[in-house]
């Protein structure tokens, strides 16, 4: 009677814990999602920054067309007059996920445009990553854990500046698949179960399709299996999560038309395939070692140890090799620069030039993940008490995960879960600790106290602290006979994989139990309970903060607070406009490669180079005009067919990220491929200006003339607000170009190519006699065209 | 002129008719004035109209000359009888013009009231033409100011025999060149030909007044206004406009620096806001393009209405364009009134919201609530109606929209006509889309409770063997 009581109240408790739980994911979800909402609320349901613009034009075009025609996609509005195969080249998954959606919601009836579905699928599937979170999480470490860290993946500021609503870029869903994928391969790593393994090896796929950052997939797992190994926890569960992963993985990867073929091709897949041989070596050595005496077996070792050593040898020696052979040792550019962080700046300035290319700064390590980064030492060592697979599965993730944000700005997103599972490790186990440790202290209280009254208060709280133990303690009682019938019947019937689950099951317990609970003193306890309240409110509140103030903003609007209030800077989208109704739809618009992708989406015209920098010559080409002077770049446009020319400018209102300070790229790409242009050219004395001091070159070059021409009539002094000086040259006409079109605050200016016929045989002469007798070296560069 | 139309004898006795009809009536004085303020020509005739047949007439036939009837938005006639208004709505756009003759359209007015033999009446016949004035220049510097030309007749264009006429054209400001008349005068911004005396029939002599207007010149070449009626309260109107700078093209280009330091070459024909008058009552005013909100509007409501003021993205020079949309919700019960019969009747203006603008078509498609049942429309001014289905909201048959379609709106019909829908409608419709969410939600979770109750494995076999292993 009395212990089915003490059943029933238990069931009842977990069922009301069960429904908690539920519900605080619901609320987590709830915030992850609203905390991306800053960017809606403080400006508009708009779509952010450069990449996202074309993930936005690519989902238009497949709820247009559907999904066959996007997989034909020749896009003909960029790169012209090479084209790029969208369908070919581009991540799918983030796409396809947002056309879904769309779609459903279309054929449900509920008026969802575009536009709207892509705002917010960044925000929705923040929520998945956070329940993803408490999933992996609770694999590890339990359920509070779990719940921890979702609530703190929920607003990590590293993962919010990649997420809020608007920011329609792969990193939104590919983080939830990135979790979840690591969830499953942890699923079926506890469990041994197949169908876990099949679904991960599907999570692999959806990840795949999503973001190239799939790679640090294939190569964690398989790093985690070889510690696994190596460090003697070889199990069929391993084997199990393991194998499958890499078979159907792979294959299906191979699926996806941007990795095709390279998914058993490049060096990044090549650890995972290595560790696929080593796991099967390591299977026959167990399956041979459980047939096998052990004398027999050492016989046996040493006999294949010596013809395996000299086979993995030759085979090592061809891979490498073959590896060797190709210039970039296999590896694309991205995951080298990985590797070796210098790489990039050395070789492929077109990478280095992108900021979020760049190594971070110790600052940044604060406002991305805040306190995490002081939580994090402790969550490893939760980790290590005791050491099982998941966790070292955590840790191992942890660690290379502080590498790579090391070397990229852009993956300290990568380490953000991680940071997260370990600081919600660390924070639960504190208040396990803690809270037990209170409890404990309460109810000794209470039994000193009243002895002589142990009344009906005492009792409870005793039953109720008994409780759980005693029903611990019955329910292994019970189990264990049935453990041990199990058992026979598993050996009987060679169901090894199964014995090896019940044990993993039973053994925390078992360990739990054996383990004298830490007590600290009641004050300590609660004063740390206070404190750790204390750091989780700085936490939020600094979440919050950073969402609301330094990663909504959309970059295609600005806006600035001056004494007279809040004033809007929207020229981006005034000169988009402009270019999308008052020129033929079939102009072609050159700019810095930076605007392409906004050009083709907002203003629906042709651009010569865009964001996905595939084909380094046609940027440097646009490079070289642009720092070529006014004749030369005229050609260069016209053999490009081009009609119009887009810089942006910020010496007017202070804008700092404008052309002029990005120019030096231009020359170093533009010089990478076409020699002629010399980067020493455009320095005076190694330093970059475009004062009075600058160099020649410098201030006759496109770009210079293209971003102060009529500056000088601003203020009459030409005062960029940006270098903080008046400009070199101050006065001067254009030739070959002509203003069409300036925006209210400058920032973007467009220029026409002049026709060819309105030039006058002896006008041209004079120019061209004009720039020789200036410059020698410009002399040469009229010759030097790459396109004739 | 009837000799040219001899090939049937009903058309004969037709134009012998038509022309005994005219006969019969004198017009014994025209003032006609022409006010080209805008980019809109309003024109304005006074007529004193004499009946000297010896019948009571009926009917009135206005004339205009193709060119001008092609471009004929709206038209007005008030009748007076000794100075007072007796009937001053006349279905006039609705009748189609009676017969043709050379390069004319008549316009048969069929008079309230039979005028008597020998008496007099006055008619005002107020005009509204689109699309006459022609910049001339037709491309001009940003620094330059627009000018148009206006061609017209001097002479009233009547089938009657005219006594006194004259013409006033009323300019905006500095007139560039005009013709020369004898009998003419220009007081300032006026240009006043005539008294013309005793003119026959179909005088014609042109007159060419070249001006300079710089008023803004916005037409919309498209303009699609959705008004959703939805029976628990609201009224959600958007419209979508593209916009056009109709006049002189800009040439050399636009430059920032001279539109923002030199006021003289600040582009005069230039125009940057358009100030939309929505209805009062007016809440979520959004004003939006296909690429997110513009940002630079302000709006200002009182009682009688409320004002939304919008910057465009960019100054609008000539045969520039440029595309946005706005929306705003109205409360339903300013809108939709119950008839005798059980009908609702929507009530609709007709027109854009902004002032002073040219609809070259417009397109009106009114979205009623689900479940509606007959339909009906009825309108001052003939449209293209149709019907069709739309799909939003949940719904499942889909709600009726009526489309009317009409092309060269000019503010004018959104002042005078309006438009009234009559249809039924069931209010027990508007709990069904409650229902059906409460039913689905029911649903998913009687879905959850069999799952989680019912036993979907596959095999029971182990369950199986551990039986018959302790039957063992």
């Amino acid at each position: 009677m009395a212990t089915s009581k003490v059943e029933g109240s238990s069931s009842l408790r977990h069922a009301f814990g069960g429904v908690l739980s539920v519900f605080i994911l619901l609320l987590i979800g709830v915030v992850a999602f609203s905390i991306r909402l800053f960017s809606v609320i403080k400006y508009e349901s708009v779509i952010h920054e450069f990449d996202p613009y074309f993930n936005y034009r690519v989902t238009q075009f497949l709820s247009k067309n559907g999904i066959y025609d996007f997989w034909n996609w020749f896009d003909d509005r960029t790169w012209y007059p090479l084209g790029r195969v969208i369908g070919g080249t581009v991540y799918p998954g983030l796409t396809l996920t947002a056309g879904t959606m769309w779609k459903l919601a279309n054929s449900l009836n509920i008026p969802l445009s575009v536009e709207t579905v892509c705002v917010f699928t960044a925000p929705i599937f923040s929520a998945f990553a956070a329940w993803a979170t408490y999933l992996l999480t609770k694999e590890v470490k339990g359920p509070g854990a779990g719940i921890t860290a979702a609530a703190i993946l929920a607003m990590v500021p590293s993962y919010i500046s990649r997420s809020v609503a608007g920011s329609y870029d792969n990193e939104a869903v590919a983080i939830f698949a990135l979790i979840f994928t690591f969830y499953l391969y942890i699923k079926t790593l506890n469990t041994g179960s197949l169908f876990y393994a099949t679904l991960n090896s599907l999570a692999y796929f959806y990840m795949v399709c999503s973001w190239g950052g799939y790679t640090f997939i294939i190569n964690l797992i398989p790093m985690h299996v070889l510690l696994c190994i190596v460090t003697g926890r070889y199990s069929s569960r391993l084997y199990i999560a393991y194998a499958p992963l890499v078979v159907l993985g792979t294959l299906l990867a191979a699926l996806v038309p941007v990795v095709g073929f390279n998914a058993v091709m490049t060096s990044e897949h090549f650890g995972s395939f290595l560790v696929f041989i080593i796991i099967h070596v390591v299977a026959l050595v167990y399956y041979i070692k459980g047939i096998l005496t052990p004398r027999l077996f050492k016989v046996a070792t040493t006999l294949v140890l010596t013809v395996g050593i000299a086979v993995c040898a030759v085979v090592v020696a061809i891979l490498v090799a073959l590896v060797a052979s190709s210039p970039t040792k296999g590896w694309s550019g991205r995951s080298l620069s990985l590797l070796d962080p210098t790489y990039a700046s050395k070789y492929i300035p077109i990478i280095a030039s992108v900021s979020e290319h760049q190594p971070p700064t110790w600052p940044s390590y604060f406002m991305d993940i805040n306190v995490l980064a002081f939580l994090v030492p402790a969550g490893i060592v939760a980790c290590f008490l005791p050491l099982s697979d998941a966790s070292s599965f955590a840790v191992l993730y942890l660690v290379t995960s502080v590498y790579f944000s090391g070397v990229m700005v852009r993956l300290m997103l990568v380490l953000a879960p991680a940071a997260c599972i370990m600081s919600g490790i660390a924070l639960s186990e504190a208040f396990g600790v803690l809270t037990r440790s209170m409890k404990f202290h309460i109810t000794k209280y209470f039994e000193c106290s009243h002895t002589e009254a142990p009344a009906k208060l005492g009792e409870s709280t005793s039953t109720e602290s008994s409780a759980p133990l005693e029903n611990m303690t019955k329910s292994d009682t019970t189990e264990k006979p049935e453990v041990a019938r199990k058992e026979k019947v598993a050996r009987r019937k060679q169901k090894k994989e199964k014995e090896l689950t019940e044990n993993a099951h039973v053994k925390p317990v078992s360990a739990k139990k054996e383990k004298r609970p830490l007590v600290l003193p009641l004050e300590a306890s609660i004063v740390s309970v206070f404190l750790l309240i204390v750091l989780g409110g700085l936490y939020v509140l600094h979440c919050v903060w950073a969402a609301a103030e330094a990663y909504s903003a959309p970059s295609i609007v600005l806006t600035s607070h001056s004494h007279d209030g809040l004033h809007v800077f929207d020229d981006f989208r005034e000169a988009y406009a402009w270019l999308r109704h008052n020129t033929e739809v079939d102009d072609k618009v050159a700019s810095w490669w930076d605007y392409g992708y906004q050009t083709t989406a907002m203003a629906n015209r042709t651009v010569i180079v865009d964001n996905n920098t595939w084909n380094n010559t046609h940027i440097a080409t646009v490079g070289t005009a642009m720092s070529s002077p006014e004749k030369a770049a005229w050609e260069i446009f016209n053999s490009l067919d081009v009609k119009y020319v887009l810089v942006v400018f910020g010496g007017l209102v202070g804008y700092p990220s404008d052309d002029i300070n990005k120019f030096l790229w231009m020359v170093r790409i533009g010089g990478g491929v076409f020699p002629h242009i010399k980067e020493a050219d455009y320095l005076k004395d190694g330093q970059y200006r475009v004062d009075a001091q600058a160099t020649h070159t410098m201030l006759n070059c496109l770009m210079y003339k293209l971003s102060y021409y009529r500056f000088v009539e601003t203020d009459g002094k030409g005062f960029d607000r940006v270098r903080r000086y008046e400009i070199g040259k101050k006065h001067f006409k254009l030739t070959h170009f002509e203003e069409v079109f300036t925006t209210h605050h400058w920032m973007v200016r467009i220029y026409k190519l002049k026709p060819q016929k309105n030039r006058i045989r002896g006008k041209s002469r004079k120019s061209k006699l004009g720039s020789k007798s200036t410059s020698s070296k410009s002399g040469g560069m009229t010759h030097k065209n790459p396109w004739n | 002129m009837e000799c040219r139309l001899p090939f049937s004898l009903v058309v004969f006795c037709l134009v012998i008719l038509s022309s005994t009809v005219r006969s019969e009536l004198v017009i014994s004085s025209v003032e006609k004035w022409v006010d080209l303020h805008s980019h809109i020509v309003r024109v304005v005739s006074f007529l004193k109209v004499e009946n000297q047949g010896p019948y009571d007439v009926s009917e009135f036939v206005l004339a205009f000359p193709d060119a001008q009837a092609k471009n004929l938005a709206t038209m007005l006639v008030i009748y007076l009888e000794e100075g007072k208004i007796i009937y001053s709505e006349f279905p006039i756009n609705s009748t189609k013009p009676k017969s043709k003759q050379s390069n004319m359209t008549f316009y048969p007015v069929t008079l309230p009231k039979k005028l008597e033999k020998g008496k007099t009446a006055g008619l005002d016949v107020y005009v509204v033409l689109t699309n006459l004035l022609k910049p001339l220049p037709k491309e001009i510097t940003q620094a330059e100011s627009q000018l148009l030309v206006y061609t017209d007749n001097i002479y009233y264009t009547s089938p009657y025999h005219i006594r006194n006429q004259s013409i006033v054209f009323r300019l905006p400001g500095r007139i560039e060149s005009y013709s020369e008349y004898s009998e003419m005068r220009l007081v300032e911004s006026e240009l006043r030909y005539g008294p013309f005396e005793e003119q026959p029939p179909f005088s014609y002599s042109p007159v060419v007044v070249h001006f300079e207007n710089n008023n803004s010149f916005a037409v919309a070449s498209n303009f699609v206004q959705e008004i959703e009626i939805s029976h628990w309260g609201n009224v959600q109107v958007t419209e979508q406009y593209t916009i056009i700078h109709g006049g002189a093209h800009l040439k050399n280009g636009f430059s920032r620096i001279d539109y923002q330091a030199n006021p003289s070459m600040s582009g005069a024909s230039s125009f940057r806001t358009l100030v939309a008058r929505l209805p009062p009552m007016s809440h979520s005013v959004y004003y939006r393009d296909e690429i997110g909100n513009i940002s630079t509007s302000h709006l200002r409501g009182d009682s009688q209405g409320t004002q939304l003021e919008m910057e465009l993205r960019f100054p609008m020079f000539g045969g520039w364009k440029i595309s946005f949309s706005i929306g705003y919700s109205l409360p339903l019960h300013d809108f939709l009134f119950e008839s005798d019969a059980g009908n609702n009747v929507l009530n609709i203006t007709f027109g854009s919201s902004i002032e002073e603008i040219v609809v070259e078509n417009q397109i009106v498609r009114v979205v009623l609530p689900q479940g509606s049942k007959d339909i009906s429309v009825k309108s001052q001014f003939p449209t293209k109606k149709s019907q069709e289905l739309k799909y939003s909201h949940l719904d499942i048959v889909g709600r009726p929209v009526v489309v009317l379609e009409k092309d060269n709106v000019v503010p004018e019909h959104k002042r005078y006509f309006q438009v009234y829908i009559y249809y039924k409608f069931n209010n027990i419709f508007l709990l069904g889309k409650a229902m059906m969410l409460i039913l689905g939600i029911f649903l998913l979770f009687l879905m959850c409770i069999l799952y989680m109750h019912a036993d979907l494995a596959l095999s029971k076999t182990s369950s199986w063997e551990e039986e018959t292993e302790g039957r063992k």
